[in-house]
Formats: C-alpha cells, sequence, structure tokens
C-alpha cells in the first residue's frame, strides 16, 4: 500500500528534517540567548563573559536619557515612523495587488520596477533620496524623507505579499456580490477586505518589522534625530555596554507579546468567520 | 475612519457587463485598465519619485567633476576610471561575490529543508503557525543587536568555546571563530536564512499533496519525487529567495565591518566613507557600478524563472 506508506508512517526523510530544524531553531536562538543571559551582568561586568554579579542596571540605563543617546525618545519616534509605514504600505499595496489583477498598460514596467527598488542596496536609496534634498534645499527628517526611504523597501515587500494574498482569492466571491447588487465600495468593505484580511494583517506586521529595524536606508534621510537602531549603531561605535543586550531582551519580549496578541486576534477572526460560515451553511 | 478618501484610493474594478443588466447604478465606468491605473498609482507615484528619481540623480552626479570644497556639473568619466582602475574594488567584489555564493548556498539548504519539513511534514495548522513563528522571532529584535550578539557567542571566552572545552573537545578557546570571514558568514546566515524560508514556503504550499502521492503510486523513488515534481514547482519560491539573500549580501553595510575584525571589507562600506567624507561623484559612480551589477545578478536570475508569470496572474 503505496498511499499509506506516504501518509501514516514517518519516513526516516522526517526524523533527518526535523533534527535539521532542531539544530537551525539552536543556532537562530543559541546568541540571543547569550544576550538574554549578559543583559542581567552586574553594574561592573561588561559586553563578554564571565558575568560579574547579576543586575537590572542596564535595563534602567535602556529607560534614561544617557550621555550617548536618548533611547526612549528615539524608540518613540521608531514607533510612530513604523506605524506611519505600515498604515500606508497596507493601503498602497492591497491597492496595487488588487490593481495588479488584470493586465493593464505599464503593468511590466511598475513590476520590474518594484523588483528594482526591492532589490536596490539599502544605503544607495537613502543616498538618491539624500542627495535630491540636498539639491533642493529641503532638510530631512522623519516623516520626510526618512518615510520616503522606507517606503521604497516596504512597499515591494508588502505589493509581493499580496500576490501570494490575492492569488488565493476566489473572484467569484466579488462577481457574487455584484450579481446581488452591491455597489463598488459596499464590495471592497464587506467581501474583499474581510477575506483578504488575514493576509492584511500579515503586510502591516511585516511592514512595521521591517520599517522599525531598518537601518541603512536611514541613516543617510533620517536629518538630526534619531531612530532606535540609529542610536544602537552610535552606542556600539561609542562605547559598548550590555544596555545594547537589555535592548534585545526587552525587543524579544515585546515581540513575544505582540506576536501572541495578534495570533489570538487571528483565530478569533478565523473561528467568527468559521461559525459565520456555519450559519450560513 | 472616514470611508471618502479610502474608497477614492480603492475603486474596485467595476467589471465590463451589460449597463442593462447592471440596474440602476451610474453608468459612467472606466474602463478595466483606468481602474487598475488609479489601483497602482499610489505605488507607481512613489516608486518614481523616491526611487527612479534618485537613482537617475546620482547616475548624473557619478559624471560631475568635485573637489574639497563642492561639486561641479560637468561629463566626466574620471570616476569610473579611477575606481575600475583600483585594485581594491576588485578585491572588494571579488569578496563579496565569495560571500554571496557561499551565503547563498547555505541558507538555500537550510531553507529549502525548512520549508520543506514545516510545509509537508508538520500535518497541523497550529503547530506550523507556531514552529513559524518561532522561526520569525529573532527577526524582530534589530539586525544590529542580533549581530553583536554573536561576539559574545563566538569569543574567545564566549558561549561556544565554554561548551567545547566543557565537553573536552579541545583544550584551547578556538580563535578563529570569531572577527574573520568565519563569523561573517555565521551571521549572515543567521540575518538571512528567514528571507529563503518564505518565499520558498509559498511555493510549497501550492503543490498538491495528491500530486506527490500520485508520483510514489507511479513508482517513483524520493529522490526523482524531489528532483521532478517538488523543485520543479517551487522554482519561482527558490529564485525570490535567492534574489533576495544576493542582494542583501551585495548591499551589506554592516555586518562586514563588524565581524571581519577588519580582514575584509564590502562595496557598501567601502561607499559610505565616501559619501562620508562628501565625495559625491566618486561615491556615485560607485553606486552606480554596484546597482549595474546587481542589476545584472538579478535579471540572470530572473530569465532563468519567469518569476512574474508565477507570480501575477
Amino acid at each position: 500500500m503505496p498511499a499509506s506508506r506516504i501518509s501514516d508512517k514517518r519516513p526516516w526523510t522526517f526524523y533527518a528534517l526535523a533534527t535539521l530544524f532542531g539544530l537551525f531553531l539552536l543556532f537562530l536562538y543559541g546568541p540571543m540567548f547569550v544576550i538574554y543571559v549578559l543583559s542581567f551582568q552586574g553594574p561592573n561586568g561588561g559586553v563578554t563573559f564571565p558575568m560579574v554579579g547579576t543586575s537590572l542596571v542596564w535595563f534602567r540605563e535602556v529607560f534614561e536619557k544617557g550621555q550617548m543617546a536618548n533611547l526612549p525618545v528615539a524608540f518613540g519616534r521608531s514607533i510612530s515612523l513604523a506605524a506611519v509605514v505600515s498604515m500606508l504600505t497596507v493601503i498602497i499595496s492591497v491597492a496595487a495587488g488588487l490593481g495588479f489583477r488584470r493586465r493593464f498598460p505599464g503593468s511590466g514596467v511598475l513590476f520590474y520596477l518594484a523588483v528594482a527598488s526591492l532589490v536596490m542596496p539599502s544605503l544607495l536609496v537613502g543616498f538618491g533620496i539624500g542627495l535630491g534634498f540636498q539639491f533642493l534645499g529641503w532638510q530631512p527628517s522623519l516623516f520626510t524623507s526618512a518615510l520616503g526611504a522606507q517606503l521604497t523597501w516596504t512597499l515591494p515587500f508588502g505589493l509581493f505579499a499580496m500576490f501570494a494574498v490575492v492569488n488565493r482569492f476566489n473572484r467569484s466571491w466579488e462577481e457574487a456580490a455584484t450579481d446581488l447588487g452591491a455597489n463598488a465600495w459596499q464590495r471592497l468593505r464587506h467581501i474583499t477586505i474581510p477575506i483578504l484580511l488575514p493576509g492584511i494583517i500579515g503586510v502591516a506586521m511585516a511592514a512595521f518589522t521591517l520599517s522599525y529595524d531598518e537601518y541603512a536606508r536611514t541613516t543617510l534621510t533620517i536629518g538630526p534625530k534619531n531612530t532606535l537602531p540609529l542610536e544602537i549603531y552610535a552606542l556600539i561605535s561609542s562605547a559598548t555596554s550590555p544596555t545594547l543586550f537589555a535592548i534585545g531582551t526587552l525587543t524579544t519580549g515585546v515581540s513575544f507579546l505582540a506576536i501572541t496578541v495578534s495570533l489570538l486576534v487571528v483565530l478569533r477572526l478565523q473561528r467568527r468567520r468559521g461559525r459565520t460560515l456555519a450559519k450560513v451553511g | 475612519m472616514n470611508t471618502a478618501p479610502l474608497s477614492s484610493i480603492l475603486p474596485v474594478a467595476l467589471r465590463g457587463r451589460p449597463a442593462a443588466a447592471s440596474g440602476p447604478r451610474r453608468s459612467t465606468r472606466l474602463p478595466p485598465w483606468m481602474v487598475s491605473w488609479f489601483q497602482v498609482g499610489p505605488l507607481a507615484l512613489i516608486l518614481i519619485v523616491l526611487f527612479a528619481l534618485p537613482t537617475t540623480l546620482f547616475l548624473i552626479v557619478s559624471f560631475y567633476d568635485y573637489d574639497r570644497v563642492g561639486i561641479y556639473p560637468a561629463f566626466l568619466l574620471d570616476n569610473y576610471r579611477e575606481l575600475l582602475t583600483t585594485p581594491a574594488t576588485w578585491r572588494v567584489y571579488a569578496s563579496s561575490l565569495r560571500f554571496a555564493f557561499i551565503v547563498w548556498a547555505i541558507t538555500l539548504f537550510l531553507g529549502f529543508n525548512i520549508a520543506y519539513f514545516l510545509i509537508f511534514h508538520i500535518r497541523n495548522n497550529i503547530t506550523r503557525t507556531v514552529l513559524f513563528l518561532l522561526c520569525a522571532i529573532p527577526f524582530w529584535t534589530s539586525g544590529i543587536i542580533r549581530t553583536i550578539a554573536w561576539i559574545p557567542f563566538l569569543g574567545r571566552n564566549g558561549a561556544f568555546n565554554q561548551l567545547l572545552m566543557g565537553l573536552g573537545l579541545t583544550s584551547h578557546p578556538l580563535t578563529f571563530l570569531l572577527f574573520s570571514d568565519f563569523a561573517v558568514i555565521v551571521t549572515y546566515v543567521h540575518l538571512f536564512t528567514l528571507l529563503m524560508v518564505g518565499p520558498i514556503a509559498n511555493s510549497l504550499s501550492k503543490i498538491d499533496p495528491a500530486l506527490l502521492e500520485a508520483a510514489v503510486d507511479a513508482g517513483a523513488s524520493r529522490w526523482r519525487t524531489m528532483v521532478d515534481i517538488v523543485i520543479p514547482l517551487s522554482k519561482t519560491g527558490i529564485t525570490l529567495g535567492s534574489i533576495l539573500v544576493f542582494t542583501q549580501v551585495m548591499g551589506d553595510y554592516f555586518v562586514v565591518r563588524q565581524m571581519s575584525g577588519g580582514q575584509s571589507a564590502s562595496i557598501v562600506s567601502m561607499l559610505s566613507t565616501e559619501i562620508q567624507a562628501m565625495q559625491y561623484p566618486p561615491a556615485s559612480a560607485n553606486a552606480m557600478v554596484l546597482v549595474v551589477f546587481v542589476a545584472i545578478l538579478v535579471a540572470a536570475m530572473m530569465k532563468i524563472v519567469d518569476v512574474r508569470k508565477e507570480l501575477v496572474k
């Protein structure tokens, strides 16, 4: 029975790949755990082993305005920039994803423009925009040049993600809505968006992450007020202290929290949809 | 949220059906291609203004003349000549390409196998999501912090050496682990494997498992199923992942500088030194050469697999 060989007993490849996956997770988390441990380094300890006592000094340092960097303010900037980037990316790339469902004059050019923008070495994008601002005599800042530089990275990403989402979307849902007398707005609001919602949330999260972590595009377009990654970079080049590791520990903690929350939201959405479908059926 | 502006951004397709069938709604219909133009308009505008124009700008500046005080409009090929006749340029390109190839091979192997494991071997959807997220969580910590995380791990008194000595595998701490090409490659793999897993998993998830069972029923070995069915059907994901990893390594700014201990340089860190010195014309020439180089690489990869045909249906 060849069919049962596939579906019931685990083949040896399963164990081989499971081992590889486990090793990969170890590889992924190994240095992270070192960070977590070292972030509790004692007040006289450094960025390497051995531990010199334990303390929470470095966490306190994260929340205070330091001599080298003002992390809380930079964090605030990063978060608000990431929120704006994420919102714009969702609106623009969902619209574009829907637009790309049919051929239109210039679709090829736009597709390759998006590919080019995605693969362009990051620092060069910032260099080009910074140069442009300099020529125009404008001052680069958070919500002008830096926002623009990040969009050249998050938008193509969002667009490609939307291709994957839209490909799985069955157009007959929309046709049914039209046949039942829905206008364009009702169809978008009640049919298209709800069906695409899990994918849209994914795009929003990805864009937020990409923006929050972005360094190379932002460095030449940010002007005088740094985002968090730039402050971190400044800290590295001046004096390394376990403060950086405390940031890593905090980020991971917050990430776990955020992922758990969004997972619960997605699960709830799915359950609600399941209920609605069950009611309809 | 105010709905009016959103609806003007997102006019959904009005399909070309007979006007009589659509009842009392407005009869002024846009042709479908124009609706598409409205939908992709914002994207096109942003990419043109913030990507195409700045790129054109440094193409122009790359021909400019410069001195210590400023830059001057000109049409000189000197910036390119200087760049391409410097042995250091070729050395940096060669070393970046070498890194890119090694990292590409490792991430492709890891990425493909992990994606295959998650898609075909994990049968429970929730388990799969949780395992995916486990891979993604370190990605949320700043790449800079994840890079320097390797320093206490690989260093002389680092966790890895302690572990090896604790197990009695070595009596002296290994020193080649940190501030070496090895450290650079490890860091790249750590940072970029996920870029390979994502697109490949997306491709694999579209393969109907019945296809694999049919292949086994028809007598194909596991290896033949892999080579003749799975790999051809996942080539879009493989290509996209390869493009992402390759271009990330070629455009790297930070890792080589931090992890090689000054033994290697990257193209972009060389370039950023020129930018900091305000030598914009040679920096622009350097940037143009890198852009052309990356463009040729990506075009070659997309020539092998028509990504567009697969993505935009």
